[in-house]
């Protein structure tokens, strides 16, 4: 699904903030990405997500060749990659509705064929009486709820998910990680970008521990 | 992946299972429907870009400006272009023949076969004598009250009002004056009609050049303010980006957003311009008496910008708008180039 081969990623001039990446995610799996803070997860989720080019090395997304991907089809591989940000990525100007619908609307569909299921899943995921509310009234749990529901609104093949629970209280944390794990068992990969040890304890998976600009997999 | 079936599929799990505050109504699709017509989320096609901003007001402001500016420029060039007309037209329906004294004898003889050749001309309404003291009045603003005119070799002039410039027979009327009548030589205004035209041609030319920098000035402020939009909106791109639009998808709202804020300023610039044009023309038409209404009522024979003018305002306000949506376009388009 997502192939790194000998990757590296460096800022400018600056040293190698990752290195010599090499791993795969697989169909249907299910993965924590971990390590310090600063240990380049959020630039390893970049680089998945494309919205970020290595400085050397191979990453094949649904097997492309990620440097021979034009602009012109960055859109179509995007959407089949659902995006959960460490900082909700949010839109302040629309309503909770219109957010999880957005990556929809993006793709040019009439808002008729989407509502109903818009809706449900903003009641799937707690937020049916919150969807006229405004992001920025909205409390922590409550904007991961609906980053969540943005990301999977569109059923990708892959779920990217950057401190999930970061700002959510033990109890909820615990039920967004049953939500990622049905979505699995549904047949979507997930990969969590997590320090919480506490969260990753909670479900037995591949563990890729990221430290000093190299990763380390615990299958 | 089969997206029906998965569809199902996850409805159960993730709903019996994850919700962290799931709706009643199970998997009861009735009750489910109930649910989501009392949470109905109404239109979901809130603007994508942030409509109020700093830069979109400043811009509404400039494009008013800019388009009020054009519009004046527009209806002026309008009265100014129609006077020029009425004035060539009055300069091209008169001619004169101009008889000069030679001699002291002979020139109300020479006068008289003169306006006969004239009368007889086609195309010649009428042919009047102008006599001596009206021609003494002609020059009386330049020479002074009390001189005798008489010991002056002052000419005559026969005035002619033609039917149709175009048919008047006055090559001939010329050949037969030089035949006929001694010192006599006709004057058919083309020289004054050739400056009027060459007068309402520089007119209208200043007034295009005008227009056209006061649009150039428009679509580089249009440019300014959707780099600033960009830029002030790097997050909401970003995310536009990350959840699969296109660069077009991305123009597009941008293009709608600055649409609407050219539409206001446009309306805004070019309804002052007609309101100012319509008070203008009132105060012209009701201002008799005032020194200045009946000079530029002399001029202009009123400041009514007519039909053409008003057109011509609808329009500055159309290629305003419609070049705001061009540039802000390219510009977004341009700048997404550069993005990655």
């Amino acid at each position: 699904m997502i192939e790194f081969e000998n990757v590296g990623l460096r800022y400018g001039t600056g040293p190698e903030v990752l290195r010599d990446l090499t791993f795969a995610i697989e169909p249907r799996s299910f993965q924590f990405l971990t390590g310090p803070s600063g240990a380049g997860k959020t630039s390893l989720i970049r680089l998945l997500f494309m919205s970020l080019k290595p400085t050397r090395g191979l990453i094949r997304v649904f097997g492309r060749d990620t440097s021979q991907v034009g602009r012109a089809d960055l859109p179509g591989l995007r959407r089949r990659i659902g995006v959960v940000f460490q900082d909700f990525r949010l839109l302040d100007h629309l309503t909770t509705y219109e957010n999880v619908a957005l990556p929809l609307r993006v793709s040019g569909r009439a808002e008729a064929s989407y509502r109903a299921d818009v809706v449900d899943l903003l009641e799937w995921v707690g937020l049916g009486e919150r969807m006229h509310a405004m992001p920025p009234v909205l409390s922590g749990g409550e904007k991961q709820r609906a980053a969540i529901a943005r990301a999977l609104i569109t059923r990708p093949e892959i779920l990217l998910a950057d401190e999930p629970t970061g700002n959510v209280d033990p109890p909820l944390a615990r039920r967004l990680l049953r939500l990622f794990v049905e979505l699995n068992r549904l047949g979507t990969s997930v990969l969590i970008a997590t320090h919480d040890l506490a969260l990753m304890d909670q479900f037995d998976a591949r563990r890729i521990v990221l430290a000093d600009g190299r990763i380390e997999i615990y299958e | 992946m089969d997206e029906a079936k998965t569809a199902e599929e996850r409805q159960g799990p993730v709903r019996s299972d994850a919700a962290p505050r799931r709706p009643e109504g199970g998997r009861d699709g009735g009750r489910r429907r109930r649910a989501s017509r009392r949470s109905d989320p109404g239109e979901g096609g809130g603007t994508i870009v942030p409509p109020q901003s700093v830069a979109g007001r400043a811009l509404v402001s400039v494009v008013a400006i800019m388009c009020f500016l054009a519009c004046l420029a527009v209806g002026a060039l309008s009265v100014v272009r129609d006077a020029a007309r009425d004035w060539q037209v009055d300069v091209s329906r008169e001619a004169t023949i101009q008889v000069k004294p030679i001699g002291g004898t002979g020139l109300e003889m020479r006068l008289a076969r003169a306006l006969a050749l004239a009368r007889d001309t086609a195309g010649v309404r009428s042919a009047r004598l102008i006599d001596e003291r009206e021609s003494d009045a002609l020059l009386e603003p330049w020479l002074g009250k009390g001189l005798d005119l008489g010991s002056l070799p002052v000419p005559r002039l026969v005035v002619l009002e033609l039917e149709d410039p175009a048919t008047a027979d006055l090559g001939g009327l010329r050949s037969k004056l030089a035949q006929e009548v001694e010192g006599a030589a006709l004057d058919d205004h083309a020289v004054w009609a050739a400056r009027l035209r060459t007068m309402a041609g520089a007119a209208v030319l200043v007034g295009a050049v005008v227009v056209a920098l006061m649009l150039a000035a428009t679509a580089l402020s249009v440019v300014f303010a959707t780099r600033a939009a960009m830029a002030g909106n790097r997050d909401v791109i970003e995310v536009l980006h990350f959840v699969g639009a296109e660069d077009a998808f991305i123009a597009r709202e941008f293009r709608r957003h600055f649409l609407a804020l050219a539409l206001g300023g446009g309306l805004i610039g070019g309804g002052a311009a007609l309101a100012l044009f319509v008070v203008a023309d009132l105060w012209f038409s009701n201002g008799r008496g005032d020194p200045l209404a009946d000079q530029a009522r002399a001029l202009f024979g009123g400041v009514s910008i007519g039909w053409g003018g008003f057109f011509g305002v609808i329009g500055v306000v159309a290629i305003v708008t419609a070049l705001t949506g061009v540039t802000s376009r390219a510009t977004v388009l341009g700048h997404l180039r550069r993005l990655e």
